[in-house]
Order: structure tokens, then sequence, then C-alpha cells
């Protein structure tokens, strides 16, 4: 019988996997540091120029940082999806969450009116965009917690949250058609995803909004793990559905709301990463898959942003566009060769 | 005998059926039925008649229409979820969702209603898993996937969930639906077992009338809006087998015990 502790090695070594990923990433960049450079900005600053200090403190420790939240955000809320819905397809945004954190920073971006420039104006890019997402995609969740009380059939949340999906894409090409180039420009970069450009200010909101996500996924473990036999049985063993649906919407949209407000909708992960799980940890248990989904998804999105910084070039390619590009291929072939999904 | 044996069930003037906001469907009414303790019963009637809806019903999973439905003396209404878990366990006909469980897993799972709020499995827990899946037989299976096991071992496997969970009465919704005439029996005479040497209160929807007649302490038998519920001997006796079908094209033997072509 496979135990917990059956699993203690693979632990080790995803662990491992996260430090070297951790390492990698910091290390690479547009200017090249020595890794013993890299080293004694931590444990000897003195002795290294201020100049590259100055980058790893300040630029890439904060982005490896978001990486690891970023990451292992969206495969857990993946991972929550799927079990909730029992469909291997879903992921983090099936709820329309990144449909309506996108068109609130379309609102923000693409609507020219008045209102919005005095918002960028008066607090900063940044934190509009978070403002504008964050509300977008809380409005979209609430809309569909509401329909989720009224009804009994999870399935019917899952196309519920496709419409809104759908409905977001529809008026944020509205709002494309009669904008101008420019602000088409800024509202694009913003859908590449990006994990640079956060204060340390941004790095706690966001850091402290994903733990209080996590948190709540811890209670939902046990009754996840009933939700494998079927709603039907998981009742009958005394699990409350409604209760375990609504803890559930709440974690998974705290997690991509706060995520896709400062690093915007980052895509495929959440859906692959626990597939790529699974493959490692042949096993359904949630207290097992958690932690490993959250581990796998922060050495993937590490990984994918190193690639992503093109390493001594002065280029950064949108981290969307590598997260599918090295990624959809990889589940591909690994699928094909387990042949078996769940 | 029988009423030395203690009350598990108790419906008292229930009508079942579906309420919608136009109307109201009554599938049965006047229901007054009950179920003892350490007896097999076989919930028998045709296709669409409404055991089902009874079963949900008894099962807390649809609201009644009316009258009062008492699970040792306690109105289920009043259960609160955990305390309905430890009570009554289910094996249900669904088909379970795509997974990597294993039979262990799964059958561990019926502990749920025991373990704290990480679900974290103790030495008796584990003592239940293991007693639960020696009766079932199915011991040698327990690093299985469920992908890979057949419907019998399936089957068995789920009624190894329900004797885990550990609770006094136990219902079965077509649990040898899909299964040949070897694992029918086979999983008959287990419930039998649990039933005689455990105590355990079993109320099964059928269609193996013959099976039925030859094992149940008790038969329901579910006609257009009324439900029956006798011993073996009365129900033969009294030629309520004859009208369960109410149909031009079998006949009940009372000699074979059995359906025979007419």
């Amino acid at each position: 019988m496979k135990t917990p502790s059956s699993y203690n090695t693979t632990f080790i070594l995803l662990g491992c996997a996260l430090f070297l990923a951790l390492l990698l990433n910091i290390s690479l960049g547009s200017v090249s540091i020595p890794l013993k450079d890299i080293f004694n900005t931590f444990l000897d600053a003195d002795s290294v120029k201020t100049s590259w200090r100055f980058i790893i403190l300040d630029y890439r420790v904060p982005k490896a940082i978001t990486a690891i939240i970023v990451g292992s955000g969206l495969s857990v809320s993946g991972l929550l999806m799927q079990t909730l819905f029992r469909n291997p397809l879903a992921g983090p945004y099936v709820l329309g969450i990144s449909s309506g954190a996108s068109l609130g920073v379309a609102l923000l971006v693409l609507g020219t009116s008045f209102f919005s420039g005095s918002i960028l104006a008066s607090i900063g890019f940044n934190w509009s965009i978070a403002l504008a997402s964050s509300l977008g995609a809380f409005s979209v969740l609430f809309a569909v917690m509401l329909a989720a009380n009224k009804l009994k059939n999870t399935m019917s949340i899952l196309i519920i949250g496709l419409m809104f999906g759908s409905l977001s894409s529809a008026l944020i090409s509205v709002l494309a058609y009669f904008s101008s180039a420019d602000q088409l420009q800024q509202y694009m970069f913003w859908s590449f995803g990006s994990l640079g450009n956060l204060s340390w200010t941004e790095i706690m909101v966001l850091t402290g909004v994903s733990c209080l996500g996590f948190f709540m996924v811890l209670f939902i473990i046990k009754p996840l793990n009933s939700l494998l036999l079927g709603e039907n049985y998981a009742k009958s063993m005394g699990v409350n559905i409604k209760k375990t649906r609504r803890i559930t919407l709440i974690a998974t949209s705290l997690l991509t709301g706060v995520i896709t407000a400062f690093s915007g909708p980052i895509a495929f992960v959440g859906l692959a990463v626990p597939h790529l799980t699974k493959l490692l940890f042949d096993t359904s248990n949630h207290k097992l898959l958690l932690p490993a989904v959250a581990i796998s998804g922060a050495i993937i999105m590490l990984i994918c942003d190193s690639i992503a910084q093109l390493p001594s070039s002065e280029f950064t390619l949108p981290i969307n566009a590598i997260t599918s590009l090295f990624g959809a291929p990889i589940v591909i072939w690994l699928l094909i060769r387990k042949r078996t999904l769940s | 005998m029988k009423n030395s044996k203690q009350l598990i069930v108790a419906v008292k003037n229930v009508s079942i059926g579906y309420q919608s906001r136009k109307q109201k469907t009554v599938i049965a009414s006047g229901i007054n039925i009950e179920l003892h303790q350490g007896t097999l019963v076989c919930l028998l009637g045709k296709n669409g008649i409404g055991k089902s809806t009874l079963l949900r019903s008894i099962t807390n999973v649809q609201p009644v229409l009316s009258g009062d439905i008492l699970i040792k003396d306690i109105s289920i209404l009043d259960y609160s979820p955990a305390a309905f878990s430890k009570t009554i366990s289910l094996v249900l006909t669904e088909r379970l969702p795509e997974s990597n469980l294993t039979v262990y897993e799964i059958v561990a799972l019926g502990r749920q209603p025991y373990t704290n709020w990480i679900g974290t499995v103790t030495k008796t827990d584990k003592d239940f898993i293991a007693r639960a899946l020696k009766e079932t037989n199915t011991t040698h299976l327990s690093d299985q996937k469920i992908s890979e096991l057949s419907d019998g071992q399936l089957q068995k496997v789920m009624i190894a969930r329900a004797i885990a969970q550990d609770t006094e009465l136990i219902i079965l919704d077509e649990p040898t639906a899909h299964l040949d005439i070897h694992h029918k029996i086979e999983t008959f005479s287990l419930l039998k077992k649990l039933a005689r040497d455990f105590g355990k209160t079993i109320l099964i929807s059928t269609h193996e009338i013959q099976i039925a007649l030859q094992l149940a302490d008790e038969l329901w038998l579910m006609k257009e809006g009324v439900i029956i519920a006798d011993s073996l001997e009365n129900i033969i006796k009294n030629n309520e087998l004859e009208q369960l079908f109410s149909s031009d094209l079998i006949a009940f033997d009372k000699k074979l015990k059995q359906f025979i072509i007419k």
C-alpha cells in the first residue's frame, strides 16, 4: 500500500528541484552575474558590486518570489477546480475569473474616460491595474456564486462560468474596436502576463492574500477526497456539499484573483501542472497532491520565467507565450506515453 | 421474535414524490413500514414504480411530501450530516468518476465520518478497514486502482466501503445490476451474512426476485401507489407477487416460487 510516507523521497527530490530552479532563476538574466556573487549577495553583501546587488535584491528576488506564488497558486486552483467539477479540462479560470479581470483592466485601459485617467494618475499604473482587475474578477465571481447558490448541479456552475467568460470577451472586443492603437498595445502587454515589476509592497499583498487562500484549502482536503467518489457518496459520508463548494470557490478566486491582478492572466500552468503532478504522484489523495502540485507549479513557473528572460540578452518574452509554448508539447508527450487522464 | 429486535427505521404515514413550484407529483402515499435490526429486506417493484424515490426519501436526499421518517426514534430531519453518516451508509448504482484511487483508499474513505478534520486514519480505523476488506474477500485487491477492477470486484469494494463506515443501516440501490449470476449470489450471500452474523440492517432495492425469495427476511413490494411489507410466507400466501407486474405475460408459480411465462 502506498502510504503518504512512500512518497517522502519524491517530495525531497521535488524540494531539491525547487531550490535548483530558484537558483537558476536568480542567476540568469540580461546581466550575467557569477554564481559566487549571487551567494555573496545574501551572505556577504559588501563584497558585491552595488549595481549587481541592486539587480538581485530589487529585481530578481522579487520576481522569483512572484513566480513561486503565481505558479503554486494557479496550480492549486487548477487542482481544486478539476476535483470539484470532476473534469480534467477544468482550470483556475473556468469560473470566468480571468475574463472578469481582463474586463476590469480593459475598462480601465481602453475606456478613455476622464475617470480612468484620473485614477491612473492618482494611484499609479500598477495599483490601478491591480484594482481594476480585482474588481472585475470579484464581480464575476460574485455573480457565479449567486448562481451557484441557486443551483443543485455543480456542472451548471462550470457552464455559467464559461458563459460569463464569453460575455466579458465580447465586451472587451467592443471596447477594443473603439480604442486607439496605444491603448490596445497597453492592454495587450497586460494580457501577456508579467512576473517582474512588482514592488515589495505589492508582493506583500500578493503573498498575504495567497496565503489566506492556501490556508482555506487545508480545511477542504478531507471533503475533496470524498468528492472523488461523486457528490452522492460524499454526502452520505457526512460532507456538506454546499459548504465545501463555497470554500473551494472562494479559495480559488482569492488565489487566481490576486495573481491575475498583479501578474496578468497567466495561461496553461493551472490546467497542466495538476496533470503533470499526477503523473509523478500516482495518487488522488489531496493530502499528497496539494503540496505536490504547489511545489511543481512553483518549479515550472520559475523555469518558464528563466526561459522568458532569454539569458544574457536584453529581451524578455511574454511569460504567457513561454508557459504554453514549452508546456503544451511536454504535456502532450507525457499523456501520450501514459494514455490516461484523470 | 421479530418484535424483540430493535426498530431501526419507522416510516410513518409518509407520501413520497416530487414537489415543484407548479405541481405535486405523488408517487406513493400512506406508507407505514418498519425495518428491524439484523434483517435483510428486499424492495421489489417494476421499473419506474418509485423504488429509488423511496430510498432517496429514507436517506434524506429528497424531502418527503408529508409524514415522518424516524431512524432509531429520531426524525431524519433532526440528524446532523455527521451523525447521519454514522447511522446510514449507501451503495449506489452510479458510476464512480475517474480517479487514481486504490481499493484501500476507497474503503478508507468509509472512515471519514470518524476521522479528524484532515482525515488522519488511526489504528482503530485501520482495523475497521482491514475487517471490511476481509469480510468482502477483497484484501488481495488492496493496491489495485479502481479502474482495473471488474464490475463484480468494484461492487464488493463499494460494499466494503459501506461496512467500514460502520453504520447499523446499509442501503443498496440495485447492487447486482450488471453482475453475472455467480457474482449476484455472492453479493447477496455477503449481505445476508452481514445481517445475520453482524446484526446489520440491510435494505436492498433489486430486480432479483428469485434470489430475494431465497435470502430475504422480508419483502417490500412496491405497486402503483402502495407498498406492501411482509414476510415471505405471507406475501406468497396472499398472492401479492402475482400482481407485482400486473402483466399478461407472466404469472407467479407458488410451488416453484418463481415467475413463469404464461
